[in-house]
């Protein structure tokens, strides 16, 4: 360290330059470019990220992608269908047994909202939106299981017709659990795994008893 | 200066040894994280129900009396603090629910499987479970029951097992006084609904009632008798809402077997179902008592044995229509016949 002891700055050597920041315009360009896009755009977009994970519940595979890319919309879209179906004909409250548009919704949410409680407490890595949109997502069989029983509930009454409808939201139901506990069985601890699926296989239950029930009058 | 030769890593290990060897010197052991005796109290993961038979003999109040104050350390509005009461294993749950289906004298449910590691996930989700097995069951009983009669316009009464949970709980919650007045109107604030269905959101909500308020309020009256007479074992609060919970597991196959619209095999199955959750109740609380003056003891085992019967005769009765119309095969005894042969001509 003694040899720099003697290094000066002489006086005589300019030090002078030009500091200048590039222009910021890119930069805003680059930000604003999903808000300058058009309409059409952003819907075909969102739509493709809900049609792609349609297809994931129908093949349910281990994958990461409903649990990265959340989003709501699928869910309140299959919601809104199930309720929708579930109305009935008659315009006499008092005789309608069966559930009523706000009474599907609640369910669904608040069973959904429940559900994913109950996993984060027993220790789940999941966050709480990711499990909602997953049992959202996961309604979709059985909401063809609607679709199919309103169908067959056109041709004529009877223990055939009942039985067809039984099958068909059977299999949907087991459908349902098998796709929802290949997305949630992972983001348990491995001990509890049942403990965390069991809640998931009574709210399917409880809306497969509803579709099952359903008789238009 | 020390020379380096003399810089080397002392051992340390062993903490007894040089306490020994060094009466003077202050000695700290750190352990790892996994052989702490602080640990979850009698919880080795992984091995099984087996090790928790081995302590039953020890009288290890003491030691899980201390172990219950470490555990709930957390403030009661972080989330952590929540947890602590799911801390279960699947194992764990099904060890509890087996061991009140069979409650076998002289084992007390709570020693044996709560250990001071109460849950309440038990808890709500057989209560879950059993709202929902007596309203589907009750409605499919009463579907087979009236399934000859052409007048019988089969009502799914699905609003049975919607109003059970979700707006009883919401509505008593959020605005209690709101809820008073659609009950006495017959409608429920939210949507217009028949007095039948209001009738059925205050049986639902009594199931999880009951499950809440009597452990409160035999926990109270618990203490109070503990303040008069010292008694060697007492339970918290989630303690005894643990038993209540798992308790009340053997009415959901009863109420599934309620379908069946035979009045003695009805009978039987709420004998059966009675006699077994009577008992581990009675098995449980007794010790609690048992130091007790000896007339209180009887009454309070004898009042909650009453409160249960209460309530599985009162919800059963309440949602399962009584099957004197017998148009099934199988007749049941004489009277019934004569009245399913009036009703079928």
């Amino acid at each position: 360290f003694a040899g720099l002891s003697d290094i000066s700055i002489s006086q005589d050597i300019p030090v002078e330059g030009e500091i200048t920041i590039p222009m910021t315009s890119h930069i805003r360009e680059f930000d604003s470019s999903t808000l300058n896009e058009s309409v059409q755009n952003t819907i075909m977009r969102d739509l493709k990220a809900v049609g792609k994970k349609f297809m994931h519940v129908l093949y349910p595979r281990k994958s990461n992608t409903l649990l990265r890319d959340w989003d709501l919309w699928g869910p309140l879209i299959l919601c809104v269908t199930l309720a929708l179906m579930l109305q009935r004909s008659s315009v006499d409250s008092e005789k309608d047994g069966g559930p009523q548009f706000a009474e599907v919704f609640v369910i669904v949410w608040f069973g959904a909202v429940t559900i994913t409680l109950n996993s984060k407490l027993l220790g789940g890595n999941i966050s709480f939106f990711q499990s909602l949109c997953v049992l959202g997502y996961c309604i979709l069989p059985l909401t063809v299981a609607m679709l199919v029983c309103r169908l067959v509930l056109l041709a004529e009454q009877g223990p055939i017709n009942f039985m067809v409808r039984l099958f068909v939201v059977i299999v949907m139901f087991t459908w349902s659990i098998v796709a929802s506990t290949a997305f949630l069985a992972d983001s348990q601890p491995p001990n509890r795994k049942a403990l965390a699926i069991y809640p998931v296989f009574l709210f399917y239950f409880v809306i497969s008893w509803m579709i099952l029930t359903f008789t238009p009058q | 200066m020390a020379a380096v030769g003399d810089l080397q890593f002392e051992e340390f290990g062993n903490a007894a040894a040089t306490a020994a060897e060094n009466p003077g010197a202050t000695t700290i052991s750190i352990e790892g994280p996994g052989e702490s005796p602080t640990h979850q109290a009698g919880l080795p993961r992984g091995s099984g129900g087996e090790e928790d038979d081995e302590l039953l003999g020890n009288d290890d109040s003491d030691k899980t009396e201390l172990l219950a104050g470490q555990k709930k350390s957390s403030p009661f509005w972080t989330f952590e603090y929540y947890q602590t009461f799911f801390d279960v294993d699947t194992y764990q749950v099904f060890d509890r629910i087996k061991g009140s289906l069979l409650p076998i004298p002289g084992k007390n449910f709570v020693r044996l499987y709560i250990r001071s590691n109460p849950d309440l996930y038990g808890p709500f989700w057989i209560c879950a479970t059993l709202v929902f097995a007596i309203a589907i069951s009750g409605n499919l009983s009463n579907f087979l029951i009236h399934l000859g009669e052409k007048t019988y316009h089969y009502v799914p009464e699905f609003r049975k097992v919607y109003n059970s949970l979700a707006l009883s709980t919401f509505t008593i919650i959020v605005n209690p006084r709101i809820f008073w007045k659609a009950v006495k109107q017959g409608q429920i604030a939210i949507g217009t609904y028949s007095k039948q269905n209001v009738q059925m959101s205050i049986a639902a909500t009594i199931i999880y009632a009951y499950a809440w308020l009597v452990p409160l309020a035999l926990w109270g009256f618990l203490m109070w008798r503990n303040s008069k007479v010292m008694n060697i074992v007492s339970y918290s609060f989630l303690e005894i809402v643990c038993v209540y919970g798992y308790s009340l597991f053997i009415y959901i196959p009863t109420a599934v077997l309620w379908i069946i619209p035979q009045k003695a095999v009805r009978w039987i199955l709420v004998m059966i179902a009675l006699s077994v959750s009577g008992s581990v109740l009675a098995m449980t609380f007794w010790p609690a008592v048992r130091e007790d003056n000896r007339r209180i003891a009887l009454a309070t085992i004898v009042t909650i044995v009453l409160l249960h019967t209460l309530l599985s005769v009162g919800c059963l009765a309440y949602f399962f229509d009584a099957p004197e119309m017998d148009h099934l095969p199988t007749a049941t005894a004489a009277p019934n016949q004569t009245v399913a042969a009036a009703k079928a001509s």
